[in-house]
């Protein structure tokens, strides 16, 4: 019985456990027009990438406890002092400076809009968004910057008012961990495992 | 940033002029079982041989450096592709190096080697350029192309890359078309258009006659984007071979054309649109301010810039290709164009960032008839014609082949070869393709100078690649 490979660190290493790849054969690729001759091979791939968040990883861990960080260039020899970024910015990127966290959650909630979205009939191999994903991008005040993520309920129009939940039972840790809905939407009414 | 200092606005300055003496490509097309790459890069190869009336070694024996766009190497499964490449074309040991800025390799490989000539390290430089998105099913294609957003922020939400692009076709529609059926039509004129021009295409892959209605009635894809208003996925390979002025003047005595000067330029913005900041926008030679303070006014909702609905890399690779070649106000200054039409909405989204109309009124480049080889309004020859070859709606999106394939197509209208190549009965048996019964010269008389855009991702990168013929030049060096 295979167990699906995970990853831990110790000591600043990564340690591994189960199974991080499956061995599929490779077929004969052949030309049914032309007596079935041979054309090529099928070289199949299942492959485990071990990917560090880094500084944003406090952005991801914080969604799943219901918390919508960015951050801010403080640095007072900046002429951008002041910027605020959702998407998470680690650094300035006019100082380079360390940019501060701040907890965007309540901005989030009182001030979100519909900046544009994009109702997509197609996805992608591996997705795990129920189709149409209405794709949304989200203007916040005094906010520099216009996030992007989508909408679990309802139909998106231009200037609409959304407010953020969050997968808080069983979280990915990946930025599906953050949806939205519109404003005045009944806790009731959530996807299964998000919450306000 | 979003604020530009003057030493970076500086206009770029060569060492020496750069000359374009010939190109090739293969054929274009959607999966090809039966070639391996490195065949299409020779099939490329010796088609740009034939084109300088020259045999395949002989024109290898000017190439001192080699520059290969190849963007998507995890569709191929093969890292240092470049190498097996250079070797196949028996290029080993000259220096070489692999591109790769997504959409625009193409334009960018180009960038590169016109560098090289300019700099003096070259006197004749390859930009070689290939795709093959035949290699995996279509949906892992799809995930594959999405690994071009954002790793963490985007590319989770549905792996589809059109989902990203298609927000900022949205935001445009609703401000500067108004979501008028008017604008969606003139949309769907533009697929018209593409597929039309790449019927008379030899190396094209989805010419079609087809109407507006067809471009409305086919599958949704992003409302209000709909199949035929998207680029196509490819497999093929394109080059164009870069001299300095003596080596251009030994071709010319072989070639039976001109070299043509060329003009490369590139400009940059953030790979997720959700990072663009409001800012002024940059203005080329032919613009004022004055042209932009009611734009609000005029298109509510249109005060961001470059916000959802522009190109800031499409803008700065104008402006600095503008500024390097002397050009002052494209409509007048060329004649021909390959942009990069994505989608649709995209096209008129380039046709603002460079100065074809001012941001907002882009439909009109394509309402007044100017972007045809023949004006549909008058009959008359269209003032600058766009997208000859069918570009990536009609013609082909090999990515890292793209702007090498428009910048050979300009090529042949300033060398007025557009027909003998296009219309080359032979080409069209090799290729497998039925010539069409009113198959339609598309040589854009007289042509003198043209440009092609090529463009990455949501405009993370954008090049601009400017060709003269070198007697009708806008600026002394
Ligand atoms: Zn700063």
């Amino acid at each position: 019985m295979s167990s699906y490979g995970q990853v831990y660190v110790e000591n600043g290493k990564y340690r591994l456990k189960g199974d991080f790849h499956h061995l599929t054969p490779n077929m004969p690729i052949r030309d049914k027009n032309d007596n079935w001759r041979l054309l090529g091979v099928t070289n199949p791939r299942d492959m485990t990438y071990i990917h560090s968040y880094g500084g944003e990883a406090v952005f991801f861990e914080s969604l799943s406890k219901g918390k919508l960080l960015g951050t801010r260039c403080e640095n007072p020899d900046c002429d951008y002092k002041g910027t605020a970024y959702i998407p998470f910015r680690i650094h300035c990127p006019d100082c380079l400076g360390k940019n501060k966290i701040e907890d965007f959650t309540k901005l989030a909630q009182e001030t979100g809009k519909i900046h544009t979205f994009m109702v997509c009939e197609r996805s992608g191999a591996f997705n795990a968004l129920d189709k149409p994903i209405k794709f949304i991008n989200i203007e916040f005040d005094g906010i520099s910057t216009i996030l992007m993520s989508y909408l679990s309920l309802g139909d998106p129009k231009f200037g609409m008012r959304v407010v953020p939940i969050f997968r808080t039972l069983d979280p990915t840790y990946t930025i599906l961990d953050l949806s939205w809905v519109p404003e005045g939407t009944k806790a009731s009414e959530l996807p299964e495992g998000f919450s306000f | 940033m979003i604020h530009f200092t003057d030493k970076q606005l500086k206009i770029p300055k060569m060492q020496r002029p750069v000359y374009l003496v010939t190109a090739g490509q293969s054929k274009f097309d959607r999966a090809m079982p039966d070639k391996r790459t490195e065949e299409l890069c020779v099939d490329a190869l010796t088609m740009a041989a034939d084109l300088a009336n020259m045999t395949p070694a002989e024109l290898k024996g000017y190439i001192h450096t080699a520059y290969y766009g190849h963007f998507a190497d995890h569709f191929g499964d093969q890292l240092l592709g470049e190498a097996v490449i250079h070797d196949r074309l028996g290029l080993d040991p000259l220096g070489n190096i692999g591109v790769k800025t997504g959409g625009a390799t193409g334009g960018s490989t180009i960038w590169e080697a016109f560098k090289a000539v300019a700099s003096g390290y070259s006197d004749c430089s390859l930009a070689m350029g290939w795709e093959r998105m035949d290699e995996v099913p279509t949906d892992e294609g799809n995930f594959l192309i999405s690994s071009a957003a954002d790793k963490d922020w985007e590319s989770p939400l549905g792996h589809i890359y059109t989902g990203y692009y298609a927000v900022m076709a949205q935001r445009y529609w609703q401000i500067f078309g108004k979501s008028e059926d008017s604008f969606r039509k003139t949309l769907a004129e533009i697929s018209v258009k593409h597929h039309g021009y790449a019927r008379m295409n030899p190396f094209a892959q989805a010419g079609m006659k087809i109407t507006v209605d067809d471009v409305l009635n086919s599958p949704v894809v992003a409302d209000p984007l709909r199949a035929l208003d998207c680029c196509l996925m490819s497999v093929g390979a394109a080059c164009v071979v870069l001299c300095d002025e003596e080596t251009a003047n030994e071709f010319a005595k072989k070639t039976p054309h001109k070299p043509l000067r060329l003009y490369s330029a590139a400009g940059s913005h953030t790979l997720r649109p959700a990072d663009r900041r409001d800012m002024e926008i940059p203005l080329l030679p032919h613009e004022s301010k004055d042209l932009y303070k009611d734009l609000a006014e005029r298109f509510p909702g249109g005060e961001r810039y470059p916000g959802f609905s522009g190109f800031l890399a499409a803008r700065m690779a104008a402006y600095y290709g503008y500024g390097m070649s002397g050009v002052t106000n494209p409509m007048d200054d060329l004649d021909v164009l390959e942009l990069h039409d994505a989608f649709t909405i995209s096209d008129v989204q380039t046709y603002e960032d460079i100065g074809l109309r001012p941001y907002g009124e882009g439909r009109d480049y394509v309402e007044s008839g100017d972007c045809y080889h023949t004006n549909p309004k008058t009959g008359e020859p269209g003032k600058l014609p766009s997208n000859l070859s069918g570009g990536l709606i009609g013609c082909m999106h090999a990515v890292g082949a793209t702007g090498i394939m428009q910048t050979l197509e300009v090529a042949t209208h300033i060398w007025n070869r557009w027909a003998e190549i296009h219309g080359d009965d032979k080409l069209w048996k090799k290729f497998g393709r039925t010539k069409p019964s009113d198959w339609t010269d598309l040589q854009v008389k007289g042509a003198k100078r043209g440009m092609a855009i090529s463009h990455a991702g949501v405009g993370s990168h954008v090049t601009s690649t400017i060709l003269m013929d070198p007697d009708h030049l806008l600026k002394k060096d």
